[in-house]
């Protein structure tokens, strides 16, 4: 099969570098209001104001913080290891951007709408600690240090018990695309949702979110009373802003994800309105908004109760739901959906098992 | 076809550059970072090869998991890394046996696969005709070799525990948090009202 060199890698390659651009430039735009929500809420539970000195009601104080971020000396210290202490702000944010490229926000609205895209998706997240580790170690500071260690032994910790809530969804699905999974959520507005049928995994699910973007009451590896600062201790101007805005894409790519896997994606939750990116965009606001809550409301653990939780809790009782879910399928003869008429008359099953 | 042959030999050059350099990087936790880089190509290259599935695992297992707590174990060693590179010498004739042994095995295998077509036909290929890997790993794993799959189960488990019972250790006098009993403590098991005469202080109601 001849292609020529145009229409088989040139403007494919331009299209994919367009769908990437948008992306990233959305998703960053989004981010900042995300950011500028997270210290409203925050504010809010504390009866304060929050800002709202930059523009109307301080819309534009992500805008700000970012030209003061950029502007600044990026100072490196003497003892550091330079290209490392550089490299992993730099890891940890691409890390957090790679991920979004399985992220499907309406049918067919994915960069690449991989066969494996949870496993993806859980293999970029469990590459950001590398960030997080590199920036530590190549300080030559104590706090950093003890900080990276720390998150490391937490994201490592809490994958297991995330990667067991994915299983149990999965069972359900009988794929591992991130289209399928939503596909799967189809029924009576949000009666279909997966928050229906796994209620307990998705609070296991959200909590281990939580650990594994180091987002409070998890924070240790950053604990301001403790750390200083954890592993951004040392850093400064552009590259505080990278680990920054790296953190925050994860804690936005968890909102997603659990959107996808439990709240339907981008399907409307009342019968009768179209499904739609903006479902798919509301969900996640809601999600992060309780996420904002969660960090104004709990105060933080201490290290050994949050290992105790990772793996004296939630790890048996991921275990045991999917041991439960798949011997209610099997006992009761529940197929998988991508066994179903349904994801026939769609044509996903038959598309998924051709390997595209 | 071209796109993907540039593919292979990008990730096959970055792996073996990398291989290369955690053998001779300075810094043992730079021979780390380089030991990543160079699990990541390979993982490039099964999924260049169809097997996304296996990349996946490998990235979660060997880069997300085993060698971060490599790095760790590496970044906490407190060696003095240049008398460690004085004793090269010392070891460089058994390292290149194993080297050519390795080279040796190579080369038989391929040439055993190399020989001809009845080989190829029988061999493994990464995806059956018409189904997704995972799907195709799963209908051999649970089914064909669930024997073996169960007896590496039972191998990891083991170590699991020797693993355990080696480092755990009872020792006396640690305090651990039970949080069920410290919820249902009662004001009147926790707290006790003294009634304390000046300038006595608590040492006679206290025993």
């Amino acid at each position: 099969m001849e292609v020529g060199l145009w229409s088989g890698y040139v403007w494919p390659g331009l299209v994919i570098l367009g769908q990437t651009l948008l992306l990233t430039i959305v998703l960053l735009i989004a981010l900042a209001f995300l950011l500028y929500m997270d210290r409203k809420v925050w504010a809010a539970v504390q009866i304060r104001r929050g800002p709202n000195v930059v523009g109307p009601f301080g819309l534009l104080q992500s805008f700000a913080d970012f030209l003061k971020f950029v502007l600044k000396e990026i100072v490196v210290p003497a003892g550091a290891d330079k290209p490392i202490f550089l490299l992993a702000p730099l890891l940890s944010f691409i890390f957090a951007l790679i991920a979004w490229a399985v992220i499907p926000f309406n049918f067919g609205w994915v960069i690449s709408d991989l066969n494996v895209g949870v496993l993806y998706v859980l293999a970029i997240s469990s590459l950001g600690v590398y960030g997080i580790i590199m920036g530590g170690w190549a300080s030559n500071s104590k706090y950093p240090f003890l900080g990276s260690m720390r998150s490391a032994a937490q994201m490592v910790s809490y994958e297991v018990s995330i990667g067991f809530v994915i299983v149990c969804v999965l069972l359900m699905v009988g794929s591992l695309n991130m289209t399928d999974i939503v596909m799967a959520q189809q029924g009576f507005g949000l009666m279909g949702w997966f928050f229906w049928k796994q209620p307990v995994m998705f609070v296991v699910f959200f909590i281990s979110a939580l650990a594994e973007t180091n987002r409070p009451p998890f924070d240790l590896p950053e604990a301001e009373s403790e750390l200083v600062a954890g592993y951004q201790v040392e850093y400064s101007s552009t590259p505080y802003l990278l680990f920054m805005v790296g953190e925050y894409l994860n804690i936005v790519l968890m909102c997603a994800m659990t959107s996808i896997l439990f709240l339907g994606g981008w399907l409307s939750p009342i019968p009768g309105l179209p499904d739609g990116v903006l479902w798919m965009a509301g969900k996640m606001v809601f999600v992060f908004f309780m996420f904002a809550m969660v960090k104004a409301i709990v105060p933080r653990y201490r290290y050994d109760q949050l290992m105790r939780l990772g793996w004296k809790i939630f790890l048996p009782l991921s275990l045991a739901f999917v041991v439960l879910t798949a011997g209610f399928m099997k006992t009761f003869d529940i197929q998988p959906w991508t066994m179903s008429d349904e994801a026939r008359e769609i044509g996903r099953a038959v598309e998924v098992s051709h390997g595209r | 076809m071209a796109l993907q042959a540039v593919a292979f030999y990008l990730f096959a050059l970055v792996a073996v550059v990398a291989a290369l350099l955690v053998v001779f990087a300075r810094n043992p936790v730079h021979s780390v970072l380089w030991l990543i880089l160079t699990f990541f190509s390979a993982a490039g290259l099964f999924v260049l090869m169809g097997a996304e599935f296996l990349a996946m695992l490998l990235v979660i297992v060997y880069v997300g998991a085993v060698m971060v707590l490599f790095l760790f174990v590496v970044m906490m060693l407190d060696v003095d890394f240049a008398a460690l590179r004085g004793r090269v010498a010392e070891y460089f004739p058994i390292g290149a046996l194993i080297g050519v042994i390795l080279l040796v095995q190579f080369v038989m295998g391929f040439a055993a696969w190399s020989e001809g077509a009845a080989h190829r036909a029988a061999a493994a290929t990464p995806t059956p005709a018409d189904l997704p890997n995972a799907h195709a790993i799963g209908m051999v794993l649970y089914t064909q070799y669930v024997y073996a799959f169960q007896a590496a189960g039972l191998v990891l488990l083991v170590a699991m525990i020797g693993a355990i019972a080696l480092t755990l250790r009872h020792r006396e006098g640690i305090k651990r948090q039970d949080p069920l009993a410290q919820i249902h403590r009662t004001r009147e098991e926790a707290m006790e009202i003294l009634d304390v005469k000046s300038g006595e202080g608590l040492q006679e109601t206290r025993s």
